[in-house]
């Protein structure tokens, strides 16, 4: 009789199982692939025919599998239907089953309707998501397995995917939050992952089962499943087999297929074609000569060296304390190095520099006095707290001085570091725009070096490999989730080392180009390039730039350490002879503690961290406002989001009423259209109840309500407000579905977005508590009174009020929202006028008005007082601008808004806009080229901040200061 | 504010603007003579239909067929990476194609359709524009819209080309529908293929001719070319693709879906075009049923309806008539199935209709269903996820998988999750036997 076999070939891992006919199991193996499948199912194949020889029916499952068994013949079955054979064969009263590979996330529902799900595209990555945050934090999967265990407090980390938790890890790396809370943080970040992307409105509930590598390995994880679940000890399984579960399935499976000798299945394994599905390109350089002609020019811009053991005299230092590397540089005073340093951060920041200064000082033996110094970098304030430190320059400015040394004329520097991308173009001396990757691009950089090491190799000789590869693979430019995706479908399919790295490097360059600069041609970069950056000490990175922008470059030879270069000449050039440097008597006594906490400071509860130094100077991060630095707040008074905070929820009289309670969900539409409808129910006889304010828990309340991961955050933050009207037990809630906003009169159309203007519908389909009598949604179009009138009578049929009634008070709606619009732009101009007797620069803060949630903006407004400048919004100023013909079509009246409050920008001096964009917002995917477009054809800059559920203001305080920097730059070259 | 209804474009047209718009090669009607005008690929036969349509009326017009990576990647570079993915594709198609050389960029034009819906896909011409502008800057755009936008650079049609169009449209569905439901079936392999290549041909020489307007004559002699195919008794799974109208149709957008199913041993059934045609139609008429809007368009549109959906009928009747064919969809059908779902308030994008279709698949016998979208679709957020889970709760066996189209997403990953359907389509299938 055959035996069934089963192989399962995942994107890490290869599982082979032999299972006899009646289900028991003979054999099982569990090993890691490295990218060599065909290899290794041979190589236990061959172990299974020593061990059992004979017939096999065999089935092979997994993502992997896939090419393998087209090309093979060998039957194939979904991994999730061999996972669903298994459990009915062994597990028959298991209800859910939750299975996490290295790549995929499923969910398979056994009773109450079956159902079996998989993760959409952007949730990629579950162990090799792990795999990447242990190599960020340096430690093995297991070691963070036995961290977690041992936490005591879990940190917010974005779950929609590796790339975005990673940005939310990377601070708090920073701010040296310890290992076993991370660790814990971001197996959370994989449950909360798999529980919002795939239940999506159904409930885990009942016995469920827990099945992969991951879950299999790390008790952490399930720790964190069966918590956050909430499930008893005998409702939560976790079977011995767990790890090959689909490979037992797939041999299961198996019955029904034509048996073969096993010597057979190895053959057609063996003889198993590579396909020529994987996409091209050409090589990087044609032959040895060409790479030397390129190494040769380059060479041309190193720097040259003073030796810090015979050199005597003055030195400026230079820190560029990143996001996970930290640089250091000395200088002479005619720009030779004498000492420089670059380091992952591995944590404290602060002991990497002390090290280096302590090194310097024993070195140098006295020789050298240090005149001046300074630091950029997103450590900047820690570093030169700690250093004491001259001065804290921007990162933009510190990289355009660096620049600058290398060639006078430059007009585009490009920086690739570990984790962001930075463009600058320079015009008349001054950074005339910047341009920074969004969260989603990020990690780049570092993703080689990830990658690398999982090959077991350094960075270095990676990259290398690239240069002569015959045929680069193309591997995708939307993010790292993508790429590592990509990358694993050309190892299965047969691609060489060589090819996957030179495949990489070209795909950085083209995400820098096409998604972060944006350009259209390679003219618009400028001719004098600046390249720099670690990312471009690759060769094959460098190459892949020149190649696709058609122009050669200059890369300084210390292109990893341009910041503290550049930091280094500030000092230079703005010191005056005395610094305040840390000394070296100092530094041998030089200590510090860290502890966290939570700052009670407001209703945000940040959490901060204190480092407290040697002479009880301390330094407190984490803080989103002065307030959590143990500072006074800098005044409300100009900044116009905080007035409309206020000022919105007071548009509701708070009368008690007769006829019920009305619950308004505070988001989407409802920031624009609150004063109508607490107008309108008010008057008719209703209290109008909102829903709490946004907070992170409130969206995790209804996150099991999201359909759809990658809706932006402000549509995915309403489910909790519904729940929370729920719980508190209004009659009935009200959000009204509108295809067009209030006509302004100002563009072709008054659309909303489709978000905004249909999201009721998916509320309703999606919350099993809301039902047609406690949810009301009428179609309105806000432009037709009667009809509106009507609706809205036909809508609260139940109340039977007359037609007269509801004219009546939506008349009272109105006037309460004319009244608010009046209130909001007659405080913007009173911000302005305060702002220019206050000599101020104001900030345009544009957006829709649900930006003005807090826990949507994440406290923008108050980084940008606690900067010194003012704040206004785009429904604030728009009135005050001119009616616009824009080039795209002009159709959104809250779009139109933003138009016209850029052109109100233009029209001032003092003001400056910055664009806030939801994250998933694809209708700014088009504004924000436009936006762009008005402001720089009158020559402003153009700032644009993406935001999300992400929680990381570093980024956007060193944006919104390279702008400050900028703009004050441009005023003193125009004086 | 009350009624006062003012046309806002004629209102901005009468105040003082600022202007910020670009400018760009224009169109005019003596181009006709001179200029050649490329198509973007969206549905084969259909198009080819079109296509020939188009040269009969004196147009140089060519549907482009370039599909490789390099048309992705011309995409890429000139279209903001968060914009949909068939916007992309455009563009990289038109772009690829005037950079092959094979046509002379002083004499070519391209077009493209606009719905003027509140949906980004309006905003296409704006974008393609913008990306030859940096190319090919003397390439006009034309508009191919039926609701006043871009009134200097609309293809001009005649009511007897629009006339055409219509049926064009009828007889193209007709041989996809028909296609669609012989080819998994064929005992000779290129039987269908060919059948449906002397129906092309049939349709566009009728079309040359004044009985074009003879549409149950036409309809029935496809019918009966299908149905004289042998086919295999046998019983495969039925697949329904709806969504997005770029990526639901386009091979270039859904890495050949159609294919991979036929690949899969599936029968694809794909929703007619015509029946998009409608819901655009419908959701006009809609704005006055809903609010009480009122004009010479809103009636017009009832009118267009009216006939349409009568051809539909006498089409339908035609298959059932027949009797070897599941019929075409009947609209009135596909509305009542759309109202169990969703509103038909929800017009933006394909709205409704993409839940309609996948009720009105489910209750004629094709329960299994590739939703297929672009990364980061707005309105399919919530008419394609979105609905699922009331879809699963009316029809217990409806088997959805929704896909995202993107040019970074690996079609590995989509066809995995594809097989997921097919898997527990097959198992269905199996317990129904």
């Amino acid at each position: 009789m055959a035996k069934l076999l089963g192989i399962d070939v995942g994107s890490t891992t290869v599982k082979l199982t032999v299972v006899e006919t009646d289900g028991t199991i003979l054999y099982r193996s569990y090993e890691r692939h490295f990218a060599q499948v065909k290899e290794t199912v041979l190589r236990e194949l061959k172990k299974i025919a020593a061990q059992f020889g004979g017939e096999f029916r065999a089935s092979i499952t997994g993502s992997a599998g896939l090419g393998l068994s087209q090309r093979s013949g060998i039957n194939f079955v979904q991994e999730v239907q061999a996972a669903f054979v298994a459990i009915r064969r062994f597990y028959p009263d298991a209800d859910v089953a939750v299975e996490l590979g290295g790549e995929d996330a499923k969910i398979i529902f056994v009773t109450g309707g079956t159902e079996q799900r998989m993760n959409g595209s952007c949730a990629g990555g579950t162990g090799a998501f792990i795999d990447q945050m242990a190599t960020l934090l340096n430690i093995t999967v297991s070691e963070m397995d036995e961290y977690a265990l041992k936490a005591e407090k879990i940190y917010p980390i974005a779950s929609r995917c590796g790339v975005f938790a990673k940005s939310d890890i990377q601070p708090l790396i920073n701010q040296g939050a310890n290992k076993q809370d991370i660790s814990a943080s971001i197996f959370q970040a994989v449950v909360d992952q798999t529980v919002s992307g795939l239940a999506q409105g159904r409930r885990i509930k009942g016995k469920v089962l827990f099945l992969g590598g991951p879950l299999y390995f790390l008790k952490g994880l399930r720790q964190a499943f069966v918590r956050t679940l909430n499930l008893s000890e005998e409702n939560a399984v976790f079977p011995d087999d767990a790890s090959c579960f689909m490979s037992i399935g797939a041999a299961l499976h198996s019955a029904g297929v034509q048996a073969m000798p096993v010597e057979e299945i190895i053959s057609r394994v063996e003889n198993a074609q590579g396909s020529d599905e994987i996409v091209t390109g050409e090589p990087l350089f044609k032959d040895k000569e060409e790479y030397s002609a390129f190494v040769k020019r380059h060479r041309a811009t190193d720097l040259k060296f003073a030796d810090i053991a015979t050199y005597e005299g003055d030195a400026y230092l230079g820190v560029d304390s990143g996001s996970t590397t930290t640089k250091l540089i000395l200088i002479t005073p005619d720009s030779r190095i004498i000492y420089s340093h670059y380091q992952t951060n591995n944590g404290q920041p602060v002991d990497i520099i002390i090290d280096r200064l302590k090194d310097i000082y024993k070195q140098s033996q006295g020789r050298i006095k240090i005149r001046g110094s300074a630091v950029t970098g997103y450590g900047e304030d820690l570093i030169k707290a700690a250093i004491k430190a001259d001065f804290g320059i921007v990162e933009t400015v510190a990289h355009f001085k660096a620049a600058l040394h290398f060639n006078p004329d430059v007009d585009f520097i490009i920086d690739i570091g570990g984790q962001d991308i930075k463009c600058f173009k320079i015009k008349n001396k001054a950074i005339d725009s910047i341009m920074l990757n969004e969260a989603c691009s990020s990690g780049c950089g570092s993703f080689i070096q990830t990658f690398a090491r999982a090959m077991g190799m350094e960075i270095d000789k990676f990259s290398q490999l690239g240069l002569f590869a015959a045929h680069p693979v193309e591997l995708g430019s939307r993010c790292t989730v993508f790429m590592n995706s990509a990358v694993k479908q050309a190892q299965k399919e047969g691609s060489s080392v060589e090819d996957i790295s030179a495949g990489l490097s070209i795909s950085i360059v083209k995400n820098a180009i096409y998604k972060v600069i944006r350009a259209a041609s390679a003219d618009e970069l400028g001719e004098n390039i600046v390249v720099q950056g670690g990312t471009f000490l690759n060769d094959a990175v460098l190459r892949a730039f020149e190649r696709e922008t058609g122009k050669n470059v200059i890369r300084p030879g210390i292109a990893g350490l341009m910041g503290a270069y550049g930091a280094a000449l500030y000092a230079q050039e703005a010191g005056n002879g005395n610094s305040t440097t840390i000394s070296e008597e100092d530094i041998q006594n030089f200590s510090y503690k860290s502890t966290s906490t939570i700052c009670r400071g407001c209703t945000s509860k940040c959490n901060i961290n204190i480092l407290t130094f040697s002479d009880k100077t301390r330094y407190i991060s984490g803080n989103k406002c002065e307030r959590g630095a143990g500072q006074k707040p800098a005044s409300t008074e100009l900044d116009i989001y905080s007035y409309k905070q206020e000022r919105l929820p007071k548009t509701i009289a708070g009368t008690k009423g007769t006829l019920g309670r009305v619950g308004i969900p505070l988001q989407l539409g409802m920031y624009e259209q609150l004063p109508i409808w607490a107008g309108f129910f008010e008057t008719l006889g209703f209290e109008v109840v909102l829903s709490d304010k946004s907070s992170r828990e409130l969206y995790f309340k209804g996150q099991h309500t999201v359909a759809s991961d990658t809706a932006c955050y402000p549509a995915k933050l309403i489910h909790g407000h519904i729940e929370s009207l729920l719980d508190k037990g209004v009659d009935f809630i009200f959000m009204p579905c509108e295809s067009y906003n209030l006509d302004e009169h100002d563009s072709t159309n008054h659309y909303n977005c489709p978000i905004v203007a249909y999201y009721p519908e998916l509320l309703k389909a999606n919350n099993e508590r809301l039902n047609e009598s406690n949810f009301i949604m009428p179609y309105l179009d806000l432009n037709m009174w009667d009809n509106t009138v009507k609706r809205l009578t036909q809508a609260l049929a139940k109340y039977k009020f007359k037609h007269k009634q509801v004219d009546a008070a939506l008349k009272v709606g109105f006037a309460r929202l004319d009244e608010y619009h009046k209130d909001v732009r007659a405080k913007g101009m009173e911000i302005m006028e305060k702002a220019a007797a206050q000599g101020k620069q104001v900030i345009v803060l544009a957006g829709r008005p649900y930006h003005v949630d807090n826990e949507i903006n994440h406290g923008i407004n108050k980084l940008i007082t606690s900067l010194g400048m003012a704040v206004l919004s785009e429904d604030a100023v728009f009135d005050k601008a001119e009616v616009l013909n824009v080039t795209v079509l002009n159709q959104w009246t809250y779009h139109a808004r933003m138009y016209r409050a850029a052109e109100f920008a233009c029209s001032h001096d003092n003001v400056n806009l910055v664009q806030l964009v939801s994250f998933g917002c694809g209708l700014d995917a088009i504004t924000t080229d436009q936006m762009r477009a008005i402001m720089e054809s009158n020559g402003k800059l153009y700032t644009q901040i993406k935001i999300d559920e992400i929680n990381n203001l570093g980024v956007v305080k060193i944006r919104l200061r390279s702008m400050l920097a900028a703009i004050e730059e441009g005023n003193k070259n125009k004086v | 504010m009350k009624e006062e209804r003012v046309n806002t474009t004629d209102y901005i047209s009468n105040v003082k603007t600022k202007d910020y718009v670009e400018t760009f090669a224009k169109w005019d009607k003596s181009m006709k003579a001179t200029h050649k005008i490329l198509i973007p690929d969206m549905l084969p036969w259909h198009f080819m239909i079109l296509e020939r349509l188009f040269k009969n009326e004196g147009y140089d017009v060519e549907v482009l067929k370039n599909d490789t990576r390099a048309v992705v990647d011309e995409g890429l570079k000139h279209v903001h990476n968060d914009t949909c993915y068939p916007c992309l594709c455009v563009v990289g198609q038109f772009i690829d194609a005037l950079k092959s050389g094979k046509y002379d960029p002083d004499h070519t034009a391209v077009i493209i359709t606009q719905s003027g819906g509140g949906c980004r896909a309006s905003n296409y011409i704006p974008l393609i524009r913008k990306a030859l502008k940096a190319e090919f800057p003397n390439v006009p755009v034309l508009s191919l819209n039926f609701v006043g936008l871009e009134k200097d650079s609309s293809l001009d049609i005649s009511v007897s080309l629009l006339l055409k169009l219509v049926f064009a449209i009828y007889y193209g569905d007709n041989i996809m529908w028909c296609y669609n439901q012989t080819k998994p079936y064929e005992e000779e392999v290129g039987a269908t293929d060919k059948v449906r290549d002397e129906m092309v041909d049939y349709v566009v020489s009728m079309l040359g001719t004044h009985s074009f307007v003879r549409y149950k004559k036409v309809s029935k002699r496809i019918i009966k070319a299908f149905a004289s195919v042998k086919r295999r008794n046998i019983k495969k799974v039925k697949v329904g693709i709806v969504g997005e109208i770029y990526v639901k149709y386009s091979a270039i957008g859904n890495n050949h879906l159609e294919d991979f199913l036929m690949s899969e041993d599936c029968e694809p059934v794909v929703p007619a075009l015509m029946d998009f045609v409608l819901y655009c139609i419908v959701n006009n008429i809609n704005e006055g049923e809903m609010y009480d809007k009122k004009g010479k368009f809103i009636w017009l549109n009832k009118v267009l309806y009216r006939v349409l959906f009568h051809m539909q009928k006498k089409i339908i009747k035609l298959f059932e008539k027949d009797g070897t064919f599941e019929p075409l969809h009947n609209f009135e059908h596909l509305r009542k199935c759309g109202d169990k779902v969703i509103n038909q308030g929800v017009k933006m994008g394909e709205g409704w209709l993409i839940p309609a279709e996948m009720a009105a698949l489910a209750e004629t016998g094709t329960e299994n269903i590739v939703c297929a979208q672009p990364f980061g679709c707005l309105p399919n957020h919530i008419a394609g996820k979105g609905v699922i889970r009331t879809l699963k709760n009316l029809y217990e066996k409806e088997n959805i998988v929704a896909v995202d189209y993107d040019p970074s997403a690996t079609k590995v990953n989509q066809e995995n999750r594809i097989k997921l359907m097919l898997a527990t389509a097959r198992e269905n299938l199996q317990n129904s036997d």
